[in-house]
Protein backbone atom coordinates (compact mmCIF):
# COMPACT_ATOMS: atom_id res chain seq x y z
CA UNK A 1 0.00 0.00 0.00
CA UNK A 2 1.24 3.28 -0.69
CA UNK A 3 2.24 5.86 2.33
CA UNK A 4 2.76 8.97 1.12
CA UNK A 5 0.22 11.00 -0.84
CA UNK A 6 1.97 12.08 -4.01
CA UNK A 7 2.10 8.50 -4.49
CA UNK A 8 -1.48 8.09 -4.86
CA UNK A 9 -1.69 11.05 -7.15
CA UNK A 10 0.59 10.33 -10.13
CA UNK A 11 0.44 13.34 -13.30
CA UNK A 12 -0.34 12.61 -16.58
CA UNK A 13 -1.40 9.54 -18.61
CA UNK A 14 -0.79 7.52 -15.34
CA UNK A 15 -2.90 9.46 -13.19
CA UNK A 16 -5.74 9.89 -15.80
CA UNK A 17 -6.10 5.65 -15.46
CA UNK A 18 -5.63 6.15 -11.45
CA UNK A 19 -8.07 8.51 -11.43
CA UNK A 20 -10.31 6.79 -13.48
CA UNK A 21 -9.87 3.69 -11.35
CA UNK A 22 -12.37 1.93 -8.88
CA UNK A 23 -12.89 2.84 -5.55
CA UNK A 24 -12.41 6.32 -5.19
CA UNK A 25 -13.87 9.77 -7.12
CA UNK A 26 -13.16 10.62 -10.11
CA UNK A 27 -12.40 14.25 -10.16
CA UNK A 28 -10.33 15.61 -7.25
CA UNK A 29 -12.05 18.81 -7.26
CA UNK A 30 -15.94 19.71 -5.13
CA UNK A 31 -19.58 18.76 -6.59
CA UNK A 32 -20.33 22.13 -7.43
CA UNK A 33 -17.31 22.82 -9.80
CA UNK A 34 -17.65 18.79 -11.54
CA UNK A 35 -21.28 19.77 -11.85
CA UNK A 36 -20.85 23.40 -13.31
CA UNK A 37 -18.20 21.39 -15.93
CA UNK A 38 -20.80 18.86 -16.70
CA UNK A 39 -23.57 21.48 -17.40
CA UNK A 40 -20.91 23.72 -19.73
CA UNK A 41 -20.35 20.44 -21.86
CA UNK A 42 -24.30 20.12 -22.02
CA UNK A 43 -24.67 23.62 -23.39
CA UNK A 44 -21.70 23.37 -25.60
CA UNK A 45 -24.21 20.88 -27.14
CA UNK A 46 -26.97 23.27 -27.59
CA UNK A 47 -25.00 25.32 -29.29
CA UNK A 48 -23.23 23.44 -31.27
CA UNK A 49 -26.87 22.53 -32.60
CA UNK A 50 -27.44 25.79 -33.18
CA UNK A 51 -24.68 26.98 -35.29
CA UNK A 52 -24.56 23.99 -37.30
CA UNK A 53 -28.42 24.49 -37.95
CA UNK A 54 -27.64 27.72 -39.33
CA UNK A 55 -24.66 26.06 -41.32
CA UNK A 56 -27.16 23.83 -43.26
CA UNK A 57 -29.59 26.84 -43.58
CA UNK A 58 -26.94 28.87 -44.62
CA UNK A 59 -24.97 26.37 -47.08
CA UNK A 60 -28.68 24.94 -48.54
CA UNK A 61 -30.22 28.41 -49.40
CA UNK A 62 -30.37 28.91 -53.33
CA UNK A 63 -30.77 32.90 -52.17
CA UNK A 64 -27.86 35.16 -51.29
CA UNK A 65 -27.00 35.12 -47.91
CA UNK A 66 -27.13 38.99 -46.66
CA UNK A 67 -23.96 40.53 -45.51
CA UNK A 68 -23.99 40.41 -42.09
CA UNK A 69 -21.00 43.49 -42.12
CA UNK A 70 -23.31 46.15 -44.37
CA UNK A 71 -26.73 44.80 -42.10
CA UNK A 72 -25.25 45.57 -38.72
CA UNK A 73 -23.11 48.78 -39.98
CA UNK A 74 -23.81 52.08 -37.94
CA UNK A 75 -23.62 55.62 -38.73
CA UNK A 76 -21.82 57.49 -36.43
CA UNK A 77 -21.06 61.00 -36.60
CA UNK A 78 -21.13 60.81 -40.44
CA UNK A 79 -19.31 58.24 -40.79
CA UNK A 80 -20.50 54.87 -41.73
CA UNK A 81 -18.50 51.61 -40.11
CA UNK A 82 -19.35 48.34 -40.57
CA UNK A 83 -20.10 45.64 -37.78
CA UNK A 84 -19.43 48.60 -35.35
CA UNK A 85 -21.66 48.00 -32.58
CA UNK A 86 -20.86 43.84 -32.70
CA UNK A 87 -17.30 44.61 -32.20
CA UNK A 88 -18.19 47.17 -28.98
CA UNK A 89 -20.23 44.46 -27.53
CA UNK A 90 -16.99 41.73 -28.36
CA UNK A 91 -14.91 44.07 -26.69
CA UNK A 92 -17.18 44.57 -23.52
CA UNK A 93 -18.50 40.37 -23.21
CA UNK A 94 -14.02 40.15 -23.38
CA UNK A 95 -13.67 42.83 -20.58
CA UNK A 96 -16.06 41.49 -18.48
CA UNK A 97 -14.43 37.96 -18.49
CA UNK A 98 -11.65 39.71 -17.23
CA UNK A 99 -12.81 41.43 -14.52
CA UNK A 100 -14.44 37.98 -13.66
CA UNK A 101 -11.26 36.24 -13.99
CA UNK A 102 -9.95 38.89 -11.35
CA UNK A 103 -12.86 38.18 -9.29
CA UNK A 104 -12.32 34.66 -9.37
CA UNK A 105 -8.58 35.34 -7.92
CA UNK A 106 -9.88 37.80 -5.61
CA UNK A 107 -12.12 34.66 -3.87
CA UNK A 108 -9.28 32.40 -3.75
CA UNK A 109 -7.53 34.64 -2.08
CA UNK A 110 -10.83 35.05 0.49
CA UNK A 111 -10.41 38.80 -0.17
CA UNK A 112 -14.44 39.21 -0.22
CA UNK A 113 -14.57 42.51 -0.63
CA UNK A 114 -12.48 42.57 -3.89
CA UNK A 115 -14.11 39.39 -5.24
CA UNK A 116 -18.19 40.57 -4.75
CA UNK A 117 -16.97 44.47 -6.39
CA UNK A 118 -14.98 42.51 -9.41
CA UNK A 119 -18.34 40.50 -10.12
CA UNK A 120 -20.70 43.46 -9.99
CA UNK A 121 -18.46 45.54 -12.29
CA UNK A 122 -18.55 41.99 -14.42
CA UNK A 123 -22.71 42.07 -13.99
CA UNK A 124 -22.97 45.81 -15.28
CA UNK A 125 -20.82 44.91 -18.37
CA UNK A 126 -23.09 42.06 -19.04
CA UNK A 127 -26.21 44.01 -18.61
CA UNK A 128 -24.75 46.79 -21.05
CA UNK A 129 -24.43 44.16 -23.41
CA UNK A 130 -27.84 43.17 -23.04
CA UNK A 131 -28.91 46.43 -23.78
CA UNK A 132 -26.99 46.71 -27.13
CA UNK A 133 -28.12 43.52 -28.34
CA UNK A 134 -31.81 45.18 -27.23
CA UNK A 135 -30.40 48.15 -29.32
CA UNK A 136 -29.30 45.78 -31.90
CA UNK A 137 -32.65 43.60 -32.24
CA UNK A 138 -35.26 47.22 -32.47
CA UNK A 139 -33.01 48.32 -34.85
CA UNK A 140 -33.34 45.13 -37.51
CA UNK A 141 -36.99 44.82 -36.41
CA UNK A 142 -37.43 48.04 -37.20
CA UNK A 143 -35.75 47.55 -40.50
CA UNK A 144 -38.25 44.80 -41.59
CA UNK A 145 -36.37 41.72 -40.54
CA UNK A 146 -38.17 38.72 -39.12
CA UNK A 147 -37.77 35.15 -38.41
CA UNK A 148 -39.24 34.54 -41.77
CA UNK A 149 -37.66 36.92 -44.17
CA UNK A 150 -35.98 40.13 -44.55
CA UNK A 151 -35.23 42.53 -47.27
CA UNK A 152 -31.95 41.69 -47.32
CA UNK A 153 -31.56 38.55 -48.76
CA UNK A 154 -31.93 34.77 -47.53
CA UNK A 155 -35.19 34.41 -45.16
CA UNK A 156 -33.14 32.28 -42.93
CA UNK A 157 -30.71 35.11 -41.85
CA UNK A 158 -33.99 36.41 -39.54
CA UNK A 159 -34.64 32.86 -37.62
CA UNK A 160 -30.61 31.98 -37.16
CA UNK A 161 -29.96 35.83 -36.04
CA UNK A 162 -32.57 35.67 -33.54
CA UNK A 163 -32.37 33.02 -32.74
CA UNK A 164 -28.78 32.58 -31.81
CA UNK A 165 -28.53 35.66 -30.37
CA UNK A 166 -31.58 35.24 -28.55
CA UNK A 167 -30.35 32.25 -26.94
CA UNK A 168 -27.00 33.75 -26.18
CA UNK A 169 -28.52 36.59 -25.02
CA UNK A 170 -30.71 34.80 -22.49
CA UNK A 171 -27.64 33.18 -21.03
CA UNK A 172 -26.01 36.52 -20.55
CA UNK A 173 -29.23 37.81 -18.86
CA UNK A 174 -29.25 34.83 -16.71
CA UNK A 175 -25.35 35.09 -15.94
CA UNK A 176 -26.17 38.55 -15.08
CA UNK A 177 -28.88 37.25 -12.25
CA UNK A 178 -26.42 34.70 -11.07
CA UNK A 179 -23.13 36.51 -10.46
CA UNK A 180 -25.37 39.32 -8.81
CA UNK A 181 -27.10 36.98 -6.49
CA UNK A 182 -23.61 35.38 -5.86
CA UNK A 183 -22.25 38.45 -5.14
CA UNK A 184 -24.97 39.94 -2.79
CA UNK A 185 -24.53 36.97 -0.69
CA UNK A 186 -20.75 37.25 -0.65
CA UNK A 187 -21.23 41.08 1.29
CA UNK A 188 -23.67 39.68 3.28
CA UNK A 189 -21.20 37.50 4.59
CA UNK A 190 -23.02 34.04 3.72
CA UNK A 191 -19.80 32.08 3.07
CA UNK A 192 -17.87 34.02 5.86
CA UNK A 193 -18.35 30.73 8.28
CA UNK A 194 -16.96 28.20 6.16
CA UNK A 195 -14.83 30.62 4.55
CA UNK A 196 -14.64 28.16 1.18
CA UNK A 197 -15.50 31.01 -1.69
CA UNK A 198 -15.23 28.72 -4.39
CA UNK A 199 -18.40 29.74 -5.67
CA UNK A 200 -16.80 32.18 -7.19
CA UNK A 201 -14.82 30.37 -9.46
CA UNK A 202 -17.97 28.29 -10.13
CA UNK A 203 -19.83 31.42 -11.49
CA UNK A 204 -17.08 32.48 -13.48
CA UNK A 205 -16.84 29.34 -15.01
CA UNK A 206 -20.17 29.56 -16.06
CA UNK A 207 -19.11 33.82 -17.79
CA UNK A 208 -16.73 32.68 -19.06
CA UNK A 209 -18.21 29.84 -20.84
CA UNK A 210 -20.93 32.61 -22.42
CA UNK A 211 -17.89 34.87 -23.31
CA UNK A 212 -16.12 31.79 -25.63
CA UNK A 213 -19.83 30.93 -27.08
CA UNK A 214 -19.87 34.86 -28.57
CA UNK A 215 -16.33 33.98 -29.64
CA UNK A 216 -17.90 31.38 -32.35
CA UNK A 217 -21.22 33.63 -33.04
CA UNK A 218 -19.14 36.36 -33.43
CA UNK A 219 -16.70 34.35 -35.83
CA UNK A 220 -19.30 32.54 -37.99
CA UNK A 221 -22.86 34.49 -37.52
CA UNK A 222 -21.15 38.25 -38.18
CA UNK A 223 -18.01 37.89 -39.99
CA UNK A 224 -18.35 34.48 -41.88
CA UNK B 1 -13.16 13.84 5.76
CA UNK B 2 -9.50 15.10 6.81
CA UNK B 3 -8.31 13.59 3.26
CA UNK B 4 -11.32 16.33 1.48
CA UNK B 5 -10.00 19.14 3.44
CA UNK B 6 -6.55 18.53 2.48
CA UNK B 7 -6.86 17.63 -1.00
CA UNK B 8 -9.22 21.00 -1.07
CA UNK B 9 -6.38 23.36 0.10
CA UNK B 10 -4.03 21.94 -1.95
CA UNK B 11 -6.12 22.51 -4.99
CA UNK B 12 -6.99 25.98 -3.72
CA UNK B 13 -2.78 26.60 -3.36
CA UNK B 14 -2.27 25.73 -6.41
CA UNK B 15 -4.92 27.68 -8.15
CA UNK B 16 -3.44 31.14 -7.12
CA UNK B 17 -1.44 32.64 -9.64
CA UNK B 18 -0.19 36.69 -10.06
CA UNK B 19 -2.66 39.01 -11.35
CA UNK B 20 -0.21 40.34 -14.20
CA UNK B 21 -1.01 36.81 -15.98
CA UNK B 22 -4.54 37.55 -16.07
CA UNK B 23 -4.01 40.59 -17.38
CA UNK B 24 -1.40 39.43 -20.33
CA UNK B 25 -4.05 37.40 -20.94
CA UNK B 26 -6.70 39.37 -21.12
CA UNK B 27 -4.89 42.04 -23.50
CA UNK B 28 -3.82 39.37 -25.51
CA UNK B 29 -8.01 38.59 -26.06
CA UNK B 30 -7.94 42.24 -26.82
CA UNK B 31 -5.53 42.24 -29.19
CA UNK B 32 -7.25 39.35 -31.24
CA UNK B 33 -10.03 40.67 -31.30
CA UNK B 34 -9.22 43.62 -32.64
CA UNK B 35 -7.67 41.59 -35.68
CA UNK B 36 -10.50 39.58 -36.19
CA UNK B 37 -12.66 43.02 -36.39
CA UNK B 38 -9.91 44.59 -39.06
CA UNK B 39 -10.46 41.08 -41.15
CA UNK B 40 -13.81 42.56 -41.62
CA UNK B 41 -12.76 46.31 -41.86
CA UNK B 42 -10.66 45.59 -44.72
CA UNK B 43 -12.53 43.53 -46.32
CA UNK B 44 -10.54 40.67 -46.75
CA UNK B 45 -12.34 38.26 -48.91
CA UNK B 46 -11.94 34.28 -49.87
CA UNK B 47 -9.64 31.40 -48.11
CA UNK B 48 -7.70 33.88 -46.43
CA UNK B 49 -10.79 35.77 -44.72
CA UNK B 50 -12.11 32.38 -43.90
CA UNK B 51 -8.64 31.03 -42.51
CA UNK B 52 -7.66 34.39 -40.35
CA UNK B 53 -11.42 34.23 -38.59
CA UNK B 54 -10.82 30.32 -37.48
CA UNK B 55 -7.61 31.03 -36.67
CA UNK B 56 -8.15 34.10 -34.25
CA UNK B 57 -11.30 31.75 -33.02
CA UNK B 58 -9.41 28.81 -32.46
CA UNK B 59 -6.77 31.39 -30.38
CA UNK B 60 -9.02 33.19 -28.51
CA UNK B 61 -11.22 30.07 -27.57
CA UNK B 62 -8.32 28.30 -26.38
CA UNK B 63 -6.78 31.55 -24.02
CA UNK B 64 -10.21 31.43 -22.35
CA UNK B 65 -10.65 27.89 -21.57
CA UNK B 66 -7.19 27.36 -20.30
CA UNK B 67 -6.24 30.32 -18.70
CA UNK B 68 -9.59 32.11 -17.71
CA UNK B 69 -11.25 28.45 -16.76
CA UNK B 70 -8.13 27.27 -15.50
CA UNK B 71 -8.46 23.99 -17.88
CA UNK B 72 -4.68 24.39 -18.19
CA UNK B 73 -4.09 23.54 -14.39
CA UNK B 74 -6.65 21.14 -13.97
CA UNK B 75 -5.87 17.29 -13.80
CA UNK B 76 -5.89 15.07 -16.89
CA UNK B 77 -9.02 13.23 -16.27
CA UNK B 78 -11.54 16.30 -15.50
CA UNK B 79 -10.25 17.74 -19.29
CA UNK B 80 -10.45 14.50 -20.81
CA UNK B 81 -14.24 14.14 -19.89
CA UNK B 82 -14.61 18.01 -20.85
CA UNK B 83 -12.73 18.46 -24.08
CA UNK B 84 -13.01 14.90 -25.71
CA UNK B 85 -17.23 14.74 -26.19
CA UNK B 86 -17.28 17.94 -28.01
CA UNK B 87 -15.01 16.25 -30.35
CA UNK B 88 -18.22 13.76 -31.93
CA UNK B 89 -19.23 17.14 -32.84
CA UNK B 90 -16.40 17.53 -36.32
CA UNK B 91 -18.72 14.15 -37.07
CA UNK B 92 -21.87 15.90 -37.03
CA UNK B 93 -20.69 18.92 -38.76
CA UNK B 94 -19.71 16.59 -41.22
CA UNK B 95 -22.80 14.65 -41.99
CA UNK B 96 -25.12 17.96 -41.90
CA UNK B 97 -22.21 19.79 -44.82
CA UNK B 98 -23.04 16.68 -47.00
CA UNK B 99 -26.36 16.42 -46.16
CA UNK B 100 -26.88 20.70 -46.88
CA UNK B 101 -24.82 20.20 -50.48
CA UNK B 102 -26.98 17.52 -50.91
CA UNK B 103 -30.34 19.56 -50.56
CA UNK B 104 -28.77 22.91 -52.14
CA UNK B 105 -28.14 20.47 -55.08
CA UNK B 106 -31.62 19.13 -55.48
CA UNK B 107 -32.99 22.83 -54.54
CA UNK B 108 -31.07 24.14 -58.15
CA UNK B 109 -31.90 20.97 -59.92
CA UNK B 110 -35.85 20.72 -59.17
CA UNK B 111 -36.86 24.00 -57.76
CA UNK B 112 -35.25 27.32 -59.31
CA UNK B 113 -37.08 28.78 -62.34
CA UNK B 114 -34.21 29.70 -64.80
Amino acid sequence: MQTTHTLEDPKGVKGFVSDWAGDKNTFKVSWGKAMMWIFLLSDTFVFSCFLIGYMVVRMSTTEPWPNASEVFALEIAGHHIPLVLIAIMTFILITSSGTMAMAVNFGYRKDKMKAALLMIVTAVLGLSFVGMQAFEWSKLIEEGVRPWGNPFGAPQFGSVFFMVTGFHGLHVSIGVIYLATVAIKILKGHYEQSGNYEIVEISGLYWHFVDLVWVFIFALFYLW
Amino acid sequence: MSVDIQTHTEDQAHQEHPISLYLKVWLLLFFLSGLSYLVDYMQLQGILRWSLILIFMALKAGLIISVFMHMMWERMALICAILIPPLCLSLFIGIMAMESDYTLLSRILFFTRS
